[in-house]
């Protein structure tokens, strides 16, 4: 029972973080239909942003949002400027090569950049672990589950309170119909880019406190960024989240339970089996 | 025009040829004197463990450059007096270097070019046991030997192969560390019975948890707890809370970079540590460990072939680590001095060899015998057995004390008295 409450607890918080790196994922196919392979690159790279501003100028990941979003907002913005919207009209397995290379030219422009070492930050203000009983919660792990939660909340504001949140909507809807109504499609693909990047973005500073990057690091999130997706569904907000938490829990619960060996592959087996059976995922339409 | 006349062509002509053939007679002397002797070189130099290859090549380099040129003051190091082989007429040595990447393919044909194309007449690579692997299996097909100073896989020197020598220990050897450690603390009136594996799942740790279960039946052990993970893990909590559960006294690790840092910061999470946490260096070893951990690295045991603080039995060791610090800034490590000796050994039978034939050096390495004094290894010495592995590699236990790596097992050879069991995290400053 102890350990059935303490793996679900960390399957809730892990969960929570993959789900803000599947956000993006989801947001970006939701609204234009492209599937970014290139996502999880964008991680690593707002890791590594993280971590210089911490190395160079002792910026604690605390309070480096205010200073990494806004740069990978634009970065994303100029991604779908710069290279998306050229192959937009082109057919998926263009689009796929597309961001597959850009996968690699991220990937490899770190390598060269930073080299191949291992890079984590220590003395963060966000250490060690809360004690519930004969619990434990982390306390870098809760607050990347709180902003998490923040991330998700504020998005859901800005989509269905706002103007434009709704003409995203719309676009994500049918983009013909919305150009008709007056909406500019072109300025609501680079703001899916734009918001999806920034969101995986916040995942990577508040995985910083308790997380390495690497060039590579983002291999041990894009699988699993694509599992949440295809479990809660694509192209919705409420999927990513609802699939992250799922794939978290499936992962720390199932493999605490049974054999941790197999975690992945019960995260994994859960992806098929969603194929199959319900393939527009558990609150996808 | 003046017209050459055919006579005065004939003569000339003549001559300059005469000339050009004996400049290059002149020249093919020169070379002879000193003639190089390309040994190829396998080591992940870009990807995941290219810091790990980086201070490898630094430590290779260090060997041929003392080779090649006069060392007097490191004597009674091996070939450190002379410049150049001294059997082979003073003949240098060439490093030909190549990347594997990190990866067993990559490896792989990389020793098979550096064999066709660059004519080396041996090879020596390449850290990780399933790059080693495949790399010597293209040595082997081509008849040229492969020396491996630091992969632990023991079923590489299990292959029977005929071109395939290992300087350093093996897992075997350095598991036995582990146990036989264990039942000296039991003599000092520990009480240790069960054991946890935790450990990454590919050649390297896979290899390493089948021999860790064969010693504890062997020294009357309980395996508790075996968990397996993909490495670099996005956790290991579901691993460590199992673990936990299991009750176990010591935990062995097999872990990379990413894996031990996890690990440490789960485990303070958590506010456990088992009586000991016993690793395979690996992660735990390389620098950037107690640089992100601090003091929440103290009281690791790791499996060391080497360590600094053997200098004071052995001052070879400080002179040459001197020396290594002069040129990189920093201090030789457990992985890359093991890799320093292996080319030192390699050297030497090519020497004894007294030729550059594979075959004259594959029947030099298997008849090698270098004593311990010339070396800077903790071993008897370097001698191979039948299936090419060194018979007198043996390693160390050291434990992270105020972060640094000391010596503490045997107790003969202990720079610092062993912390056991680890105390709690909150009893830790």
């Amino acid at each position: 029972m102890d350990l059935l409450v303490q793996a679900t607890l960390n399957g809730l918080l892990l969960g929570l973080v993959y789900a803000l790196v599947a956000l993006g994922l989801s947001l970006i196919w939701g609204v234009m239909e492209v599937v970014n392979l290139a996502h999880a690159e964008y991680l690593m790279l707002a890791m590594y942003a993280t971590y210089w501003l911490w190395a160079l100028g002792r910026v604690d990941p605390l309070v480096a949002a205010p200073v990494v979003l806004p740069l990978f907002f634009l970065l994303g913005w100029l991604t779908y400027r710069v290279l998306v919207r050229r192959v937009l009209a082109a057919p998926m397995v263009s689009q796929i090569f597309a961001t597959f290379g850009l996968l690699f030219f991220l990937r490899y422009s770190a390598f060269a950049a930073f080299g191949p070492n291992v890079r984590g930050i220590w003395q963060s203000r966000l250490e060690g672990s809360l004690t519930l009983g004969p619990w434990y919660v982390g306390v870098p792990q809760l607050a990347a589950a709180v902003v998490a939660l923040g991330a998700f909340a504020l998005l859901w504001l800005f989509l269905n309170r706002t103007k434009t949140g709704k003409a995203l909507q719309a676009t994500a809807q049918d983009r013909v119909v919305a150009q008709t109504l007056g909406i500019d499609v072109e300025q609501m693909f680079a703001l899916a880019w734009g918001v999806g990047i920034a969101a995986v973005a916040l995942a990577g500073i508040s995985l910083m406190p308790f997380y390495q990057v690497s060039p590579t690091v983002g291999d041990a999130f894009l699988l699993i960024a694509f599992a949440s997706v295809v479990l809660g569904g694509f192209g919705t907000v409420a999927g990513a989240l609802v699939g992250g938490i799922g794939i978290g829990l499936v992962e720390n619960v199932l493999g605490a339970l049974i054999a941790p060996t197999f975690k992945l592959l019960f995260a994994f087996a859960v992806f098929v089996l969603m194929l199959l059976v319900r393939p527009q995922g558990l609150v996808g339409e | 025009m003046k017209r050459i006349s055919r006579r005065r062509f004939l003569r000339y002509g003549g001559a300059g040829l005469l000339a050009l053939s004996g400049a290059e007679r002149l020249a093919a002397l020169a070379s002879a004197q000193e003639p190089t002797i390309p040994i190829g070189v396998v080591y992940p130099l870009t990807g995941a463990l290219a810091r790990i290859g980086a201070s490898i090549k630094n430590a290779v380099d260090l060997a041929a450059e003392i080779v090649n040129t006069p060392h007097p003051e490191l004597d009674p190091l091996v070939l450190a007096r002379p410049a150049g082989l001294p059997r082979l007429r003073g003949a240098k040595l060439r490093l030909l270097w190549a990347d594997s990447k990190g990866d067993p393919a990559t490896g792989r044909a990389e020793t098979e070019r550096l064999i066709e194309r660059e004519r080396v007449v041996a090879v020596v690579g390449a850290y990780q046991s399933a790059v080693t692997a495949t790399a010597s299996l293209a040595a082997e097909a081509k008849g040229i030997p492969f020396l491996n100073p630091e992969s632990s896989s023991p079923k590489l020197t299990e292959r029977n192969f005929k071109w395939f020598f290992r300087t350093g220990p093996h897992d075997v050897t350095f598991t036995k560390l582990f146990f036989d450690m264990m039942e000296d603390l039991k003599k000092r009136g520990h009480r240790i019975s069960k054991i946890a594996i935790l450990s990454e799942d590919t050649e390297f740790g896979a290899t390493a948890v089948g021999v860790e279960r064969v010693f504890a039946q062997r020294y009357g052990y309980e395996v508790v707890a075996t968990e397996l993970y993909t490495s670099p893990p996005a956790s290991v909590e579901a691993e460590l809370l199992r673990i936990r559960r299991s009750g176990c006294d010591v935990i062995f690790g097999q872990n990379y970079l990413v894996d031990a840092v996890l690990i440490t910061r789960t485990l303070k999470q958590m506010r456990w540590f088992p009586q000991g946490l016993i690793v395979h260096d690996a992660g735990w070893v390389v620098p950037d460990y107690l640089q992100t951990v601090g003091d929440d690295g103290n009281y690791v045991l790791t499996r060391v072939s080497w360590a600094l603080g053997m200098g004071r039995r052995k001052p070879l060791v400080t002179r040459v680590n001197e020396l290594y610090r002069q040129r990189f800034g920093t201090d030789m490590d457990e992985t890359n001095a093991r890799s320093f000796t292996g080319l030192l050994a390699l050297a030497a039978a090519i020497n004894e060899a007294g030729s550059t034939r594979p075959d004259a050096i594959r029947q030099a390495l298997a008849g090698l015998s270098l004593p311990g004094r010339q070396l800077i290894m903790p071993w008897e010495g370097i001698e191979f057995d039948f299936r090419g592995q060194n018979r007198h590699a043996a390693g160390l236990m050291a434990q992270i004390l105020d972060r640094q790596y000391k010596v503490v097992w045997p107790f003969s050879l202990a720079e610092a008295d062993i912390v056991w069991p680890a105390p709690p995290w909150e009893r830790r400053g």
